[in-house]
């Protein structure tokens, strides 16, 4: 085996084309391991910890590109770095042959598009502000997907944006809808009269898809980033995301999406939505908001608004079906022993903080970090978090993170019971399924080898509507043996069903 | 989009970093323009001082 390496100096490419890049180097003949990763310090520990550090790569800044190679001998590392030359000279090709010379500055592009009226911002999350603030500054709302952004920065961001009634929408926004317009990460769904405003990408997601699965359509739905509802930044986005919503006609219900916002902010919150002439859902996991409609899950939230929306009665179920669910329990074999505890592992961080709330009270605390992963007990791990995605791409486009703990799992005998999501629409990974179905079925078999059994219990977010087919998606999953529920509440119930006998009791009146 | 109704205007996108979400709302027929962003030399604290410098 042989380590090559090599720096390709002030040449900045996104997580994307870098992930690609990788994986078109890791076909190479020959090639065991390989990384392609901008030289920032984060992604020098990556190296290092791959075993790919070599001195070549030392100096690497964070606009310099790092390949690292690791092959069986020297000419295959060195045709696998020709290869990287030749992946960036095709993608030249293609653009050129697109017509697609793209401006280098904002404000070149604003010469392109003088109508422009909303900036969408992916840049490593040090480099936010300067690109936001350049759009505020030209009168543009801003989408930032980014996360990784400084909380100074974003208090500033937000500030400047509410003193001119712009939209700040995020950092670390996932997903949006204005006028019928999908951003970031979107499901496919109906124009209609609910609208949302959401600090929880994921939580968004899983809502318009349960909506869209009712019949009913979103309006607008604004994203506002997971920390718009903490101390310091105040809920100022979520407040003018409110107030736009309840002056738009087009809204009927709005549904706020949140984890547990601070309590000062929540008292705010409070005061607003009870001025709010239009019903108002409130799903803020984990809070107890006094005014508005408020429910425990996701789905819940869509269908209180659909029912507010209609006039129609409405109560939350536990299972949709829970004579299937009762017989789904009761069907799996019981020979093999399984391993005692839980294990979640989530692209979506809105779905992974859900579920623990609902299993923590059958289950007792569970666990949210992956240090100290070799310690038995309960965890939920969200693996879209700022601490996994330093240097890759969020897990949502890249499946095999998560696939590479699905086979770790399988491998462990204190693992019982499997809890995971999958999560569709524009600008997902195309196929998301297969990377999960393979990795699942490899920890099953894994398990069953060394004679104990694997439980598999998840949900898919997504719409008829969306590109990776969601009916193939979830057949997919199937045939590799996950249980597919409805929504992540529902899977999650039934896991804790599964892992504790008392809650299969209470949830689905069951025997056992 | 003027300030005060931002939700009733036909979208008109800058993008500025992941080309995936160009191509997306191109697909949507969004009139979008792609950035190709490159980090400012120096990196993110020089930027800002050379833009504040700039007065931009």
């Amino acid at each position: 085996m042989t380590i090559r390496g090599a720096v390709w100096r002030s040449f900045y490419q996104d997580s994307m084309a870098l992930m690609r890049l990788a994986a078109e180097l890791r076909e190479c003949p020959g090639v065991r391991q390989a990384a392609a990763l901008m030289g920032t310090p984060a992604n020098h520990r990556l190296i290092a910890d791959a075993g790919l550090a070599r001195p070549e790569l030392e100096g690497a800044a964070a606009g310099d590109l790092m390949l690292a190679v690791e092959a069986s001998d020297e000419q295959a590392a060195e045709e696998a770095l020709a290869a990287a030359r030749r992946f960036f000279e095709e993608r030249r090709r293609e653009r050129e042959t697109a017509g697609r010379a793209s401006p280098r500055t904002l404000a070149s592009a604003l010469r392109e598009l003088p109508g422009a009226n909303l900036a969408v911002v992916s840049v490593p999350g040090p480099h936010v502000k300067l690109e936001a603030l350049g759009a505020l500054r030209h009168g543009l709302h801003v989408f930032v997907f980014s996360d990784n952004v400084p909380l100074e920065d974003e208090i500033e961001l937000k500030g400047f944006a509410a003193s001119r009634r712009l939209l700040c929408m995020g950092p670390d926004c996932g997903t949006a809808y204005l006028g019928g317009v999908g951003l970031g990460f979107a499901n496919v769904v109906p124009r209609g009269r609910i609208g949302c405003v959401a600090a929880a990408g994921t939580g968004l997601q899983a809502v318009a898809s349960h909506l869209a699965a009712l019949g009913e359509g979103i309006s607008h739905a604004i994203g506002v980033g997971g920390r718009d509802l903490s101390e310091p930044v105040g809920g100022r986005m979520t407040r003018l995301a409110l107030e736009l919503l309840a002056s738009d006609p087009a809204t009927r219900v709005i549904v706020l999406i949140s984890k547990p916002p601070a309590p000062s902010v929540m008292a705010e919150l409070d005061v607003v939505i009870s001025a709010i002439a239009k019903p108002v859902v409130v799903c803020c996991l984990g809070a107890s908001p006094a005014a508005g409609h408020a429910v425990a899950t996701l789905e819940d939230a869509a269908g209180a608004a659909v029912a507010l929306a209609r006039g129609s009665p409405w109560r939350p179920r536990a299972f949709s079906d829970p004579v299937a669910a009762r017989a789904r329990l009761s069907s799996l074999p019981g020979a093999s022993p399984r391993g005692d505890h839980l294990l979640g592992l989530y692209t979506g961080g809105t779905l992974a903080h859900e579920a623990r709330l609902l299993l923590e009270p059958h289950l007792g605390p569970i666990a949210t970090e992956s240090v100290g992963a070799e310690r038995a007990g309960h965890r939920i791990l969200d693996l879209g978090a700022d601490q996994f995605t330093q240097g890759r791409p969020h897990p949502m486009l890249d499946p095999s993170e998560r696939a590479a703990r699905v086979r770790e799992a399988g491998q462990r005998a204190d693992v019982g019971v499997l809890l995971v999501d999958l999560v569709l629409g524009r600008a997902v990974h195309p196929d998301p399924a297969r990377a999960l179905a393979a990795a699942v079925s490899g920890a099953r078999a894994d398990a069953a080898a060394a004679g104990r059994s694997l439980v598999v219990v998840g949900s898919v977010v997504g719409t008829t509507g969306d590109p990776q087919d969601l009916d193939a998606q979830r057949a997919v999953l199937e045939s590799a043996g996950i249980l597919v529920f409805p929504s992540n509440a529902q899977a999650s119930r039934f896991a804790a069903s599964l892992v504790e006998p008392e809650a299969s009791k209470i949830l689905l009146g069951a025997d056992s | 989009m003027s300030a005060e109704t931002p939700l009733d205007q036909a979208l008109q996108v800058i993008n500025i970093g992941l080309e995936v979400f160009a191509r997306e709302l191109e697909a949507e027929g969004v009139a979008v323009v792609h950035v190709d962003w490159q980090p400012p030399a120096g990196g993110a604290d020089v930027a800002a001082l050379l833009a504040r410098l700039d007065g931009d």
